[in-house]
C-alpha cells in the first residue's frame, strides 16, 4: 500500500462544482468521478485522493453548544468530579462564539438549572427579570378580548436565551470542557460495525464554484467514544442518524411536525416598558385553520422581544408566516408598544410541536440525541428549554454510567421516561393534535384537558398529516394582499436578513 | 530575525453599532468582538515571511483588558510563536500604544514590527506612524506588498496611495502597516486552536514598563451621524441656485 500525493483536476465542464472530491484509495486506481448529480460527462481521473484529514480524539464529542449540549457537558463534568475521574469532553459550535446561533422567546422555567448549577443566583447568570404579568389575548382585526391566561409562569423569567447560553459556555468551560466555536460538523463517522465514533468537520475555504480558495482548510476528525449531538430542532446529523437506525419507528413515535417562529428584539419607550410582562395572543392575523400565536416578553433595558409562530402544517399556499407577522405588529393592540420605539434585531427559527407522540427512540450505536434533535418541547407551555437541559443531563448521566461502570447508552433511554420530561410531556400530549380540528374546537378540547383531564386519561390523538403533505392546492385558495411594510413598524425581507447578519446577542 | 505583529481587539466588523444612550461611547456588553482585520492581515504577512525562513519567530502582542487573551489566543491559533498581553483597563490611544510598543521592541529587539494600518473602532491610522518616528525607524505604511531581502536587510514595500502605487526600499529594522489588498488571512484550525493553548503569553503592565497612559485626550460626546435625507426635485435652475445658496450653504 503506498500514499499518493493528492492531486486535484478542476472539471473541464462548467458545471457548477468544479472540484469533485474523491475516496481515498490505497493502491493506484482510476477512477470514474462524477459524484455529483449535476456532472453530466464522467470524467475519469488518475491517482486521486482527498487529502487526508487529521484526527482527534476525545471520551465525549458533543455537537451543538446550546442548552442541551452544554447542559451534558457540565453535567459529565460534575460526575467526573464526584467520582474522582476525568472524562475528555469537546463540545463543536458552528456558531461563530457560544451563543451566536440561539434564539428563542424566552420565558425560562429554571427546573433544570436549578438542579445543574443550584448556584446559579450567585453565580450573577444572566437571569434577573422575573415574570410580573401573564397576559392572554384572542386577537380579532381590531380588538383585542383578553381571556383568562392558561399559562402559570409562577417562578419563571424572562431572559435572552443566548445571553444564558453565553454563560453556561463560561461555566462549562471552567469545568474544562473544551469548546470550539466556529467549526460545524458537518459530516458523521462510522467504523466498520456501522457505530458511530465521531464527526468530521467542514472544509473552509471553498468558493462559491466549489474549487479551492488560497485559505482552502481541510475539515477535521473529531472522534469519540460517546456523540451526543444537541444540534436543536431538526439538526442535519440527527436527521441523518434517525433515518439510518430507524430511530422513529424504533420508539414508536410519529413524525415530528413543526411551527416557524419569527422574532424581532426591539428598544421601546421607558413609559411603555414593564420589566417581565409576558403577552401572548391567539387569532387574528392567522385564520382558523392555522395553528400559531405570538408572543410579547418584556426583557431589562426598555428590551422587548416580539414573535409570531406558525405551525407549518398550515393549508393555504398563499400563507406567508413572515408577512403575518409583519401584519401583526400593526394591531391597534401590539403597535402603541412600538411606537417610538427602535427594532434592534431579528431573526427566526424553527421549533419541534410533536411533542411525547414524536420523540423518537433516541439512542443509536456510539451515541444519542439530546435536546430538540430529539423534541422534548412542552407546546402548551411554549417551553423547550427546560426539557432540553435535562435530558442532556440525563444522557450526561448515562454517558458516565458507560465509562464508570460499564453500562450502555440505552440508560438514557430509561432515564427519560422516568424523568419530569415525560411526566410533562405525556401530561401535554393532546393539546397540539386536537386542533387538527380546527381553532374552536382545539381550545375547546385544550380547555377540558386543562381545566378538568389533565391528561390523566388513556387517549391519546395522534397529529394530523406530516406539515409538507398539508399544503393544499394553490386552486383552493385566493392570494392574500399583504399590505406593503412601512418601513417603521414592518420592514421587507432584505432589511430584516441585514438585521439577522448583524451578530448581536440578544436572542 | 524576530517579527514583531500587534493585534487590536474590536468590536467585530459585521456587528451594527450604536450610540449608548448617554452617548459617551458605542455599546459594547454582549457585542461580539474579533481580531481587528487590518491586524489579521498583518500577522498573515509575518507567517508567510516566517514560512519562507526569513524569520524565525512571530511574536504576537495586544493591549487592553483581559479578553485581550482571547483575541492572542486566535493570533496563536493562526501561527503566532508567543504572545504578549499589556493589560490596562482604560482606553488605548495611539499615542500611548505607540510608546508601550517602543518599550517592548527595546526589549524584544525584532527586526520589523508589522501592523494593521488602522483599527475599525477608531480610524486612528496613526499607531504604525508614531512608533516609527519614537524608535527612528523606516516606515512603509498602506503596504500592498511586502518583499524582503535578507542579505541586503532590506524591505521593499509597494504602498497604496491617493495617486497609485509607491515603491519604497526599507532598512531594517522597520514598520510596516498593513493595507485590505496584502493577503487574506488564513483559517485557524481546529488542531491548532488546540496547540495554542499551551504556547506562553507573557503579560506586562504599562507602569512596569514605565509609560505614563494617563490620556490627554477626553472624549466629550459620541453621536449617530445624522440619517440621510431624501433627494428633493427642484423645478427650475433658478431654484436650485436659490437651495444652493440658502440651505446648503455651498454658494
Amino acid at each position: 500500500m503506498f500514499k499518493l500525493s493528492s492531486l486535484l483536476f478542476k472539471s473541464k465542464s462548467k458545471s457548477k462544482n468544479a472540484l469533485t472530491i474523491i475516496r481515498t484509495f490505497n493502491n493506484l486506481q482510476p477512477c470514474n468521478a462524477s459524484t455529483h448529480a449535476n456532472s453530466r460527462v464522467p470524467i475519469s481521473r488518475n491517482f486521486c485522493t482527498a487529502p487526508e484529514r487529521d484526527s482527534i480524539e476525545y471520551d465525549v464529542v458533543i455537537v451543538g453548544a446550546g442548552p442541551a449540549g452544554l447542559s451534558a457537558a457540565i453535567r459529565l463534568k460534575q460526575l467526573c468530579r464526584e467520582n474522582d475521574t476525568d472524562l475528555s469532553v469537546c463540545v463543536l459550535e458552528k456558531g461563530s462564539e457560544v451563543g451566536a446561533h440561539i434564539l428563542s422567546g424566552n420565558v425560562f422555567e429554571p427546573r433544570a438549572l436549578d438542579e445543574l448549577l443550584p448556584q446559579w443566583k450567585q453565580q450573577e447568570a444572566p437571569i434577573s427579570t422575573p415574570v410580573s404579568s401573564d397576559k392572554f389575548w384572542f386577537l380579532t382585526k381590531n380588538r383585542a378580548i383578553s381571556l383568562p391566561s392558561p399559562f402559570d409562569n409562577k417562578g419563571n423569567y424572562v431572559i435572552s436565551l443566548s445571553q444564558l447560553v453565553r454563560w453556561m459556555g463560561a461555566k462549562a468551560e471552567e469545568l474544562g470542557v473544551e469548546i470550539y466555536p466556529g467549526f460545524a460538523a458537518s459530516e458523521i463517522l462510522y467504523d466498520s460495525d456501522n457505530k458511530v465514533i465521531g464527526i468530521g468537520t467542514n472544509d473552509m475555504g471553498i468558493s462559491k464554484d466549489g474549487s479551492k480558495k488560497e485559505t482552502f482548510q481541510r475539515g477535521v476528525e473529531v472522534k469519540g467514544q460517546i456523540t451526543l449531538l444537541s444540534e436543536g430542532c431538526r439538526g442535519s446529523l440527527s436527521e441523518q442518524i434517525m433515518k439510518k437506525y430507524n430511530l422513529r419507528e424504533k420508539g414508536g413515535a410519529e413524525h415530528q411536525t413543526y411551527a416557524l417562529g419569527i422574532k424581532e428584539v426591539w428598544e421601546i419607550d421607558e413609559e411603555k416598558h414593564q420589566p417581565g410582562a409576558v403577552l401572548h395572543t391567539l387569532g387574528w392575523p392567522l385564520d382558523h385553520k392555522t395553528y400559531g400565536g405570538s408572543f410579547l416578553y418584556h426583557m431589562k433595558d426598555r428590551q422587548i422581544s416580539l414573535g409570531l409562530v406558525v405551525a407549518l402544517n398550515y393549508q393555504n399556499p398563499f400563507m406567508n408566516p413572515y408577512e403575518e407577522f409583519q401584519k401583526f405588529k400593526h394591531h391597534p393592540a401590539i403597535k402603541p408598544f412600538l411606537e417610538g420605539g427602535t427594532v434592534i434585531q431579528y431573526g427566526a427559527r424553527t421549533l419541534n410541536e410533536g411533542g411525547f407522540q414524536s420523540v423518537p427512540y433516541p439512542v443509536f450505536p456510539g451515541g444519542a440525541i439530546v435536546g430538540c434533535s430529539a423534541g422534548f418541547l412542552n407546546v402548551p407551555k411554549i417551553k423547550g428549554t427546560h426539557t432540553a437541559m435535562k435530558s442532556g443531563m440525563l444522557a450526561a448521566e448515562a454517558a458516565f454510567g458507560v465509562f464508570n461502570e460499564g453500562l450502555d447508552m440505552n440508560t438514557y433511554w430509561d432515564a427519560l421516561r422516568n424523568s419530569w420530561i415525560w411526566e410533562e410531556l405525556y401530561k401535554s400530549r393532546n393539546y397540539r393534535p386536537a386542533f387538527k380540528y380546527g381553532l374552536i374546537p382545539g381550545l375547546a378540547l385544550s380547555g377540558l384537558e386543562h381545566y378538568i383531564l389533565k391528561g390523566r386519561h388513556p387517549i391519546t390523538l395522534k397529529h394530523g398529516k406530516p406539515d409538507h403533505e398539508a399544503t393544499n392546492a394553490a386552486e383552493l385558495h385566493s392570494p392574500i394582499h399583504y399590505p406593503k411594510p412601512d418601513g417603521v413598524f414592518s420592514f421587507d425581507v432584505p432589511t430584516s436578513l441585514h438585521r439577522y447578519k448583524v451578530a448581536w446577542l440578544n436572542f | 530575525m524576530k517579527i514583531m505583529v500587534t493585534v487590536k481587539r474590536v468590536i467585530d466588523y459585521a456587528v451594527k453599532i450604536r450610540v449608548k444612550p448617554d452617548k459617551t461611547g458605542v455599546v459594547t456588553q454582549n457585542v461580539k468582538m474579533s481580531m481587528n482585520p487590518f491586524c489579521e492581515i498583518a500577522l498573515e504577512e509575518a507567517l508567510r515571511i516566517r514560512e519562507s525562513g526569513l524569520a524565525s519567530e512571530v511574536v504576537a502582542v495586544s493591549m487592553g483588558p483581559s479578553q485581550c487573551v482571547d483575541t492572542l489566543r486566535t493570533g496563536l491559533a493562526m501561527g503566532a510563536d508567543r504572545g504578549i498581553h499589556v493589560e490596562a483597563n482604560d482606553s488605548m490611544y495611539p499615542l500611548f500604544v505607540a510608546k508601550i510598543l517602543k518599550k517592548l521592541v527595546e526589549i524584544e529587539k525584532p527586526g520589523l514590527l508589522i501592523l494593521g494600518k488602522q483599527a475599525i473602532d477608531d480610524d486612528c491610522n496613526q499607531t504604525g506612524q508614531m512608533v516609527a518616528g519614537l524608535l527612528n525607524w523606516p516606515q512603509g505604511t498602506f503596504a500592498s506588498k511586502v518583499v524582503l531581502d535578507k542579505e541586503k536587510q532590506v524591505a521593499t514595500v509597494d504602498r497604496e496611495v491617493d495617486d497609485g502605487i509607491e515603491t519604497l526600499c526599507l532598512n531594517l529594522p522597520a514598520v510596516i502597516t498593513t493595507d485590505l489588498r496584502l493577503n487574506q488571512p488564513r483559517y485557524a484550525t481546529l488542531p491548532n486552536i488546540m496547540k495554542a493553548k499551551s504556547k506562553p503569553i507573557k503579560k506586562f503592565t504599562p507602569k512596569e514598563l514605565n509609560v505614563d497612559i494617563k490620556p490627554d485626550l477626553e472624549i466629550v460626546e459620541v453621536t449617530e451621524p445624522p440619517k440621510r435625507k431624501s433627494g428633493v426635485l427642484v423645478s427650475s435652475v433658478d431654484e436650485l441656485i436659490e437651495k444652493l445658496k440658502h440651505e446648503a450653504n455651498v454658494i
